[in-house]
């Protein structure tokens, strides 16, 4: 009986079919470690954010001594830029953390509006240095949003194409979601033009 | 074109430069291997020796290149628009952020050189800093950067290899029928020495070189075009690289310090054209002509 057995898978359909199964096997196991490998970078990417995030907030209190030393009596505007630093701290879902962001940016406009009007305040180096670090800042997170999107496109269009859509159902793979934009930012954008 | 459509598209596009590069190299050797009945041993030298200096240079294209530009760590305090710059392009690639340093040249250019993404060099000259705001540098950044997440220093360091090797063969095979032939009882007899097997081997050997050398120069522009859509994909701002480039392209004098052999890691071609040149002119460079890059900046 066995005899029969290896006679018939020695034979080249049996061989091609040994073949066609052992590549079978390693083109699934590649696809499952893909999908692992840019889910990780998806979550890397994500932290990667708050990274950025976190210098923003870190710059604050340096900011605000700074300013008060020179204009104490802006009150308003120090409570604006303390308060979205404590909601950038808070945040935690992608929306908390753009809308705190934008919050932010927000606020720190209004602070260095207001400083125009504090010849000695602009003259001051660390104000000066601040002043630039916090606006590339805003880029840093904004580029990491953007490194973070471009992953989540990768992995959701893997998810969705074929054959890798296959795989994905198998071992139940879902799609990440996008650092969207907000209400808030597309309304800028609007008023813009 | 968009800038998906453009990056696919310069990628397709080096695939077929390199498959007819295959194409070549194959045809050169089977047709030595028709006049001499065995191209092997040519093959397997020239490969060798061709190596040998590239794949050297390659390895220390890093500290090679530093050493004969005279480059000066770039600093934060000083250099912050350029410094920034190479911190925010490497989180949006997400590869490490590479080695800055500051040329003392007035013509603005830009290079990268690095084997690979974490031994990677990028030198921009004072010229440069002294004439871009700071979304133009972040473009002339993202340019450099593409160009090491795309493994373009080994992309050319193996077609050099290739190129050298046909050159080195072609000459060796050229000597030695100048200086009395290849001997006449060959231990490999398989080969067939009649006219025609022989006129075309020296018609191979007159144009596989400078064939080879087209070709690797096409590959370079290619990827320069590569470079620049990837750039704009980066920043999402293509009008600002295109800016830049219309900066540099407008200033009079070459730069003094970079030679023949590290011409082609510059954002720019280092050695001024007067004129937007020919055709001819355009094959035998390792860049695409600015005007052209412009515009396809500008229509993505």
């Amino acid at each position: 009986m066995l005899n029969v057995i290896n006679y018939h898978l020695l034979t080249m359909p049996g061989i091609a079919f040994i073949l066609i199964a052992v590549l079978l096997v390693f083109y699934l196991v590649g696809m499952y470690n893909s999908f692992i490998v840019l889910r990780t970078r998806i979550k890397e990417a994500l932290s990667g954010i708050d990274v950025q995030l976190k210098r923003r907030a870190d710059l604050i209190p340096n900011l605000v001594e700074t300013v008060k030393g020179y204009a104490k009596h802006e009150k308003e505007v120090f409570e604006n830029v303390t308060k979205a630093r404590a909601s950038m701290m808070k945040a935690d879902t992608l929306t908390e953390k753009a809308e705190a962001n934008n919050a932010m940016s927000g606020a720190l406009k209004s602070l260095f509006a207001v400083a125009e009007a504090y010849p000695d305040l602009k003259a001051n180096t660390n104000f000066q240095d601040l002043q630039r670090q916090l606006e590339d800042t805003e880029d840093k997170v904004s580029f990491s949003r953007q490194f973070y999107n471009s992953n989540v496109l990768e992995y959701n269009t893997k998810i969705q194409t074929v054959p890798s859509n296959l795989i994905a159902g198998m071992f139940n793979f879902k799609e990440s979601e996008f650092f969207a934009a907000t209400e808030e930012e597309k309304k800028k954008i609007d008023v813009k033009f | 074109m968009t800038i998906y459509s453009q990056i696919s598209s310069n990628k397709q596009k080096t695939f077929f430069i390199c498959a007819l590069f295959i194409v070549l190299l194959s045809g050169f050797f089977y047709i030595i291997g028709l006049y001499y009945g065995d191209a092997n041993g040519f093959l397997a030298l020239g490969l060798v020796i061709s190596s040998f200096s590239s794949v050297f240079s390659y390895c220390f294209s890093d500290k090679l290149v530093l050493f004969s530009v005279g480059a000066v760590p770039a600093k934060k305090e000083i250099h912050f628009n350029f410094y920034t710059a190479g911190e925010n392009m490497a989180i949006a690639t997400g590869i490490p952020m590479p080695k800055l340093y500051v040329i003392p040249d007035s013509a603005p250019n830009a290079f990268a050189t690095g084997r690979d993404p974490k031994h990677a060099v990028v030198c921009v000259t004072e010229g440069l800093l002294a004439i871009m705001d700071r979304g133009e540098l972040e473009g002339v950044i993202a340019h450099e950067m593409s160009h090491i997440k795309n493994y373009d220093m080994l992309v050319m360091t193996v077609v050099s290899v290739l190129v050298g090797t046909v050159s080195l063969v072609a000459d060796w095979i050229m000597r030695s029928m100048w200086w009395g032939g290849g001997s006449r009882d060959d231990d490999n007899n398989s080969g067939s020495k009649n006219i025609f097997t022989f006129i075309l081997l020296i018609v191979a050997l007159i144009i596989a070189p400078l064939t080879a050398t087209l070709i690797q120069l096409a590959i370079s522009r290619r990827r320069e075009y590569l470079a620049d859509a990837d750039a704009a994909l980066l920043t999402r701002r293509p009008a600002s690289l295109a800016s830049a480039l219309q900066k540099i392209s407008i200033y009079p004098t070459g730069m003094k310090s970079a030679t023949s052999a590290t011409a082609h890691l510059f954002i720019s071609n280092p050695f001024k054209k007067g004129k937007k040149g020919d055709w001819l002119t355009n094959m035998f460079s390792t860049h695409p002509p600015i005007e052209e890059r412009i515009r396809l900046l500008k229509e993505m």
